[in-house]
């Protein structure tokens, strides 16, 4: 497209391919005081719808300043098919550019009010569903889904002994590491098995199965209902008279009740071991010698006392993890943020519960 | 209906196309042939490689034997650079729309071009408004993501993507499935409309009978791993026990019934 004296010379190829290039060209046309412009077919070789809406759109501009536009040859037909088309079709209303609202912060404030309102509820029904259906397959047992309750154990628990045992031996590592170094100075290593031992069995191992566990099957929960809500799975059931929350939602809270306990057991067993076996590298503490230690700095509840908290954990990580795949409606997108949630919500539930259980403890003087 | 094809039209050539999937062969030596200007109906049995076919000729998926020319370029020898050329070049629509359900629907079709064009957004949005006006669609749909649209709605949503750099080559994934008759007549009619004001070459997987008959110039039913190809006259008239099912079944009788 050339310039001169309100002439314009299209020519080339006027196609998509080269759309950058035709849009900086025709951005790059000052259109000037010409009453009149003149535009010079006779050198386009092609042009097609897309590169018509292109020209198009700077003609009516020009036409709209006040410019009459004339055609040197022929008048590409495209630029009818554009012209024809766009009548078809309702101009879109131009968004209007509001000035600051002072409304709108109240606005923005009370509905964020709302839909907090609006969740507590349906995590309060959520909450109360999951309750009915456990109480009605504690009593009828037909109802108890033996099935998908014994799959659930195994993925969430037996799948997961690899990962778990390894964090737990790390972590015991880390612990006895730490605690030589500062007791060291002291010459109080002997402690060190106190440390790891009492640290093990009532705080680490069992949190941090539970944060791996809620990483792993919190978020398999959101996804794999989710997915299901999506499908119109959950719907299918419903249709059927299938209550999806005994369906979907009571193996997966039973299951890792069950299981994360369990995983808790062996979590403490691997942590020991790994704290013993530190102990002797770092420490030339034969195991005879830990073991006996370890029972004088254990109380007969120590055990207990983390134990007793992973069904508490597993019940609000899969409730978190069941109640978010629920939620999931639309698009795919909604999937992942769900999903998301529900791992970040279940940790940060795990980590509360544990600091009131250790308030509690102490009351208790356990 | 059928003008002579000549070899410099062959838009889309395939020869000697094999598929494998661990031990099941699901194309053993398929042969087809698409002439520039027509609409290409394949069809084929659940199951038999019609959407396997599709992505070889996409190059989604490079075949265990066989060539794909896509104007006169071999795209089972392509790298990716040449690939992603070749793709500018044809728009396809997939079964179930997949638009990006995270897009608005002038999000979706404005895609492409933000991909492989620098446009400003004024000329962005244009662009994609005629679109959605060349497909029908109204212009509020624009705004809306494709979890707020109908069935019909999110087929055109999908055809004014495919539509969006102007290719000359158009592939249809099923364009009609799902669609009530009135929406699937009216795609029909927008689909011939489009490709005679265009010009544009079309390939369309299809069970839908008749869409066939509506708009299809020549048909290539899949059948043991092959692929037999004739017009539409011709197709209806051949032996094979199985084509002589899809075309004269009952649901087919009745469609050439409705049709006089």
């Amino acid at each position: 497209m050339h310039e001169g004296d309100g002439r314009l010379r299209v020519c080339g190829h006027w196609v998509m391919a080269n759309a950058s290039d035709l849009a900086a060209a025709l951005d790059s046309i000052s259109p000037g005081r010409a009453q009149r412009l003149t535009l010079d077919a006779t050198g386009l070789e092609s042009i097609d719808l897309g590169g018509a809406v292109l020209l198009d759109r700077r003609l009516r501009a020009l036409s709209a300043a006040g410019a009459r536009i004339e055609w040197q040859g022929e008048r590409p037909e495209q630029l009818e098919v554009v012209a024809a088309t766009q009548k078809g079709a309702k101009p879109e209303q131009e968004a209007v550019e509001e000035g600051f609202d002072l409304a709108e912060p109240v606005r923005t404030i009370g509905r964020w009010a709302v839909e907090r309102g609006e969740e507590a509820l349906t995590t309060l029904s959520f909450f109360g569903a999951v309750c009915v259906v456990i109480a009605r397959a504690l009593t009828h047992p037909r109802h108890l889904r033996i099935a998908a309750l014994t799959r659930h154990v195994q993925e969430t628990g037996l799948q997961a002994i690899p990962i778990v045992s390894l964090i737990a031996f790390l972590i015991s590592v880390i612990v006895a590491y730490m605690g030589a170094q500062q007791l060291r100075k002291f010459g109080a290593e002997i402690f060190v098995v106190d440390l790891v031992t009492v640290g093990v069995l009532r705080e680490m191992a069992v949190l941090l199965t539970a944060i791996i566990v809620a990483g792993r099957s919190g978020s398999a929960f959101a996804a794999e209902i989710g997915v299901m809500k999506l499908n119109e799975e959950v719907d299918a059931l419903q249709a059927m008279g299938v209550d999806p929350v005994e369906v979907l939602v009571l193996p997966r809270v039973l299951g890792l009740v069950i299981a994360l306990p369990l995983l808790a057991v062996i979590a403490d067993a691997v942590g020991l071991a790994g704290g013993g076996l530190l102990c002797f590298w770092l420490l030339d503490i034969p195991f005879a010698q830990y073991l006996a230690r370890m029972q004088e700095a254990i109380a007969p509840t120590t055990f207990w006392v983390g134990i007793i908290k992973a069904p508490v954990f597993a019940f609000l990580i899969a409730f978190v993890g069941t109640l978010r795949g629920m939620q999931v409606r639309g698009s795919s997108r909604e999937l992942g943020r769900l999903t998301t949630v529900a791992v970040v919500q279940s940790i940060f539930l795990v980590i509360l519960a544990d600091a009131l259980f250790a308030v509690l403890f102490l009351e208790l003087d356990i | 209906m059928s003008p002579a094809p000549a070899d410099d039209r062959t838009v889309i050539s395939v020869r000697g196309l094999v598929n494998r999937f661990g031990m099941q062969v699901v194309h053993d030596g398929v042969d087809m042939d698409v002439y520039e200007g027509e609409i290409f109906g394949v069809v084929g049995g659940s199951g038999s490689g019609k959407s396997v076919l599709l992505r070889s000729i996409l190059g989604l998926q490079r075949p265990v034997r066989g060539t794909v020319k896509l104007e006169g370029k071999d795209i089972t020898t392509l790298n990716g650079q040449e690939l992603r050329e070749v793709k500018k070049r044809y728009g396809v629509t997939f079964q179930h729309g997949a638009l990006f359900s995270s897009l608005t629907v002038l999000q979706n079709v404005q895609l492409p071009m933000t991909e492989y064009l620098r446009l400003p957004r004024t000329d962005l949005d244009e662009l994609a408004r005629f679109r959605l006006a060349q497909v029908g669609l109204p212009a509020d749909a624009g705004a809306k993501y494709p979890a707020q649209l109908s069935g019909g709605m999110i087929k055109r949503a999908a055809l004014a993507r495919a539509l969006a750099l102007d290719p000359r080559l158009l592939f249809l994934d099923e364009p009609t499935a799902g669609l009530d008759p009135i929406a699937a007549a009216a795609f029909d009619a927008l689909l011939t409309e489009l490709q005679k004001g265009l010009g544009l070459t079309v390939v369309m997987i299809t069970h839908d009978l008749d869409t066939i008959f509506r708009t299809c110039n020549r048909v290539g039913v899949i059948v043991d791993r092959h692929m037999v190809c004739d017009t539409l006259e011709g197709i209806v008239r051949q032996e094979h026990p199985w084509i002589r099912r899809y075309f004269h079944g009952p649901r087919a009788r009745a469609v050439s019934a409705a049709r006089g």
